[in-house]
This record gives structure tokens, C-alpha cells and sequence, in this order.
């Protein structure tokens, strides 16, 4: 991308949105338009400022939607976190009754949001995780959110932002206009730098993956082979939770809908068809156990 | 149709609060003061109340402790919006029995968010 069109799509993005990119987010402009240049049967983000050069107001509106859906905040789409607490946790402390431990992966944690909605969610269920070990790991693409999520501060307008006043006088300590989140939970999230097409079995088995909104922006073979991989990074009585907008049908049949609740799903036991990111061999996901 | 109990001194923020509220589905009613919010509420019980704090005559604070113990005064989800924005008066609001708290400034979003958290918008 060339440093005109890169300032051209921050100043209509800014124009439409007020979405605000400083000066290094290409790489963000790229993860978000290339695929959405793929869509549009453009050879690529040039050829895509030229369309909207040329006034074309669908794809300004295709632009500012893919540069911003993936906006993150506290507890996002309700509905994930209630599986969370009704179906997963519930289902995940009979099952580890003996081990007593349990390790999330948030594959998209971006600012923190996530995590640490996750982090609250544990911490609300009081004496029933006493004695539990409990680990967070968050993981995204870019250095510079994983840093924020580390802090663990928000702005006013991110705390109001799904955040249940009571979570937010309960975790939340104020510093004037910002709020940060106790050392207690940022102590339950550990961070990573992590690209989703790497390989990722270096960080072990999962008995829960949150990978939400991120695989939206990856072409169908990719996705393909990320949720082969993350079959093979989970225990085979995990779960997995997608975004909204996201599905495995059709694509693999490594993961299955889990009945009845929109998002989740959990290891088929099939074979994931070759997926070589990871470069080991493939294994049955049933069989991941440690 | 739901009702929502606009209390603000202010024309502006109510006039806002209205349109963002109509376009949700609430009828209004408007109150400049607690006083005049407490007379409302005993004429009729709104769903929701969006409360300022500071306001002359009757703040937004006393109001809130009139009005549950009003009869039927703890049926209205009560939702702060005020500048008033530290942990302490957040605090003493959610021990008044406030439901939610929105710190100004404020948006449609955040307004939304808010009411869905206590259960008076269904989720989108």
C-alpha cells in the first residue's frame, strides 16, 4: 500500500466513522481490506482507493464496515458469555473434577475486552472455582493491543460499553477520566504475540478457544486450516466459540454445532484433512487429551 | 408502550435523551427536576427513568430515594446520566438503588448498551 492511499483511507475512514488510525496501522488496513478486495474483484487495496476515488459509495460503506465491526468491548454479544456460564463452565468443572484446572484461549484478545470479560466471568462464580486453577490466554496479531490489554485501562467510553456498572465499581479502580481493571484480574490473563497462521501448538492444550471475529477475515482454505489446528490445540471434550456472524458448516467437520446454542461448538473427533501450518502430524482430535 | 421518565434541567440533553429513547420505542415524558419527576411518578409509574443528578429544587440523588419508597417505586428501572462521574457517587447511586449508571457524555450506543443491561431493551 503507498503511503497516499494510506492516508487517503485514514482520512475517509476518519470523515465516516471518526475511526482514528495513527500512523502505523497498515497492517490493519491490509488484514481488514485485502480480503475485502478479494470480495469486490479488485487486484488489491489500490485498486480499491481507485474504486472509491471514483465515487463509489458502496464500497466506502464496505471499507468503513470491514475497518470497524471488529471494534471490541466488554462482554461483546452477550449471548457468548452466557454459554460461558451456563453451558461451558458448569459442564467444564464436572469433567476436570479431578484435575481442577482449566485453560482458555482467547485467539483474538485484541485490547482486552475478552479476556478479561472472561476473567470477571470466573471471578463472579465465586467458592464454585475455589481451589481451581484457572489460566487466560490472550493472543493477538498485533504487539501494540496486546500492550494495551496488559494495562488494562480503558476510556470512559469503553467501561460503558457492555460493562455492567456493578463488574465496573467491583474490578475497576478510577484514575480521573480512565479506569483500570485490578491486578488481580490482569493477573489472570497472560499475553502472547500471536499470528493465527502460524503455527500455535507451542502453547498447548485448551479445554476452551475463544476465536471470535478474527477467521471473518481469512479466505476459506485458511479457515480451513486454522480450525484443523485448533482442533488439534483442544482437549476433546473442549468447546469452541465463534463470532456471531461465523460457522464451521461447510468448512470442516473437525468442530459440530453444540445444539441449541448459537456459536459453540466442540470437537467432532474427525480427522482435521491435513492441516500443515503446525508441521507434526495430524492426530485425532478425540485423542488430544493430555 | 414503555415509558421512560426523562429528568434532566437541561433542554438540550432531554431533547437528545428523547430522540434516542423514541427511535428504541419508549414514549416520553420529560421532567426538569426531581420534584417535578416525583409528581409524574406518582401520577403514573414510568418502565425506565433516566436521571440526571444535579438539578435545582430536587437532585437526582433525593429523588431516587423518594420514589422507592414510593408504592410501586421499585418497579422502575432507574438509570443515572450524569457528569457526576466518580466512583463514590457511583457508589452511593447503586446503594439508592439505582440499575445503571451512564457517565456524560453520552451516545446512542452507550444508551442502548445500558438499557439492554437491565433488561429493558431486548439484545439486537
Amino acid at each position: 500500500m503507498t503511503p497516499p492511499d494510506y492516508e487517503y483511507l485514514r482520512k475517509i475512514l476518519k470523515d465516516h466513522s471518526g475511526l482514528d488510525l495513527s500512523a502505523d496501522k497498515q497492517y490493519l488496513i491490509e488484514s481488514r481490506l485485502l480480503p475485502l478486495s478479494r470480495k469486490c474483484g479488485v487486484a488489491g487495496i489500490g485498486e480499491l482507493v481507485l474504486k472509491m476515488k471514483g465515487g463509489s459509495s458502496t464500497i466506502i460503506a464496505q471499507v468503513v464496515e470491514a475497518m470497524t465491526t471488529n471494534e471490541t468491548f466488554f462482554f461483546r454479544d452477550k449471548v457468548p458469555f452466557e454459554h460461558f456460564r451456563d453451558t461451558i463452565m458448569p459442564e467444564m468443572l464436572k469433567a476436570r473434577a479431578n484435575r481442577k484446572s482449566i485453560r482458555i484461549w482467547c485467539a483474538a484478545g485484541s485490547t482486552g475486552q475478552e479476556p478479561y470479560s472472561l476473567a470477571m466471568s470466573l471471578k463472579e462464580m465465586g467458592p464454585a472455582l475455589a481451589g481451581w486453577r484457572t489460566e487466560i490466554i490472550a493472543t493477538d496479531l498485533s504487539q501494540e493491543v496486546l500492550e494495551k490489554s496488559k494495562s488494562g485501562i480503558y476510556s470512559q467510553f469503553e467501561v460503558q460499553r457492555g460493562l455492567p456498572i456493578q463488574l465496573l465499581v467491583k474490578y475497576f479502580k478510577q484514575n480521573g477520566e480512565l479506569w483500570q481493571i485490578s491486578p488481580e484480574l490482569r493477573g489472570m490473563v497472560q499475553h502472547r504475540q500471536l499470528n493465527l497462521l502460524h503455527d500455535f501448538s507451542l502453547l498447548g492444550n485448551f479445554d476452551i478457544i475463544f476465536c471470535r471475529n478474527v477467521l471473518i477475515y481469512f479466505d476459506q482454505d485458511t479457515k480451513i486450516n486454522i480450525f484443523g489446528r485448533l482442533a488439534k490445540a483442544m482437549e476433546g471434550d473442549g468447546f469452541l466459540v465463534l463470532g456471531a456472524a461465523e460457522t464451521v458448516v461447510g468448512l470442516t467437520d473437525v468442530f459440530k454445532p453444540f445444539p441449541d446454542k448459537r456459536g459453540l461448538y466442540r470437537p467432532s473427533g474427525a480427522r482435521a484433512a491435513s492441516p500443515q501450518a503446525g508441521g507434526s502430524m495430524p492426530k485425532i482430535a478425540a485423542m488430544a487429551g493430555r | 408502550m414503555k415509558t421512560c421518565l426523562v429528568v434532566d434541567d437541561s433542554s438540550v440533553v432531554r431533547k437528545i435523551a428523547r430522540r434516542i429513547l423514541e427511535e428504541m420505542d419508549f414514549h416520553i415524558v420529560e421532567a426538569e427536576d426531581g420534584e417535578q419527576a416525583l409528581e409524574a411518578c406518582k401520577g403514573a409509574m414510568p418502565t425506565a427513568v433516566l436521571l440526571d443528578w444535579n438539578m435545582p429544587v430536587m437532585d437526582g440523588y433525593e429523588f431516587l430515594g423518594h420514589l422507592r419508597r414510593l408504592p410501586g417505586g421499585d418497579v422502575p428501572k432507574v438509570v443515572f446520566c450524569t457528569t457526576e462521574n466518580g466512583m463514590d457517587h457511583i457508589s452511593r447511586a447503586l446503594h439508592a438503588g439505582a440499575n445503571e449508571y451512564i457517565m456524560k457524555p453520552f451516545d446512542k450506543d452507550i444508551v442502548a448498551a445500558k438499557f439492554q443491561e437491565v433488561g429493558l431493551v431486548e439484545l439486537t
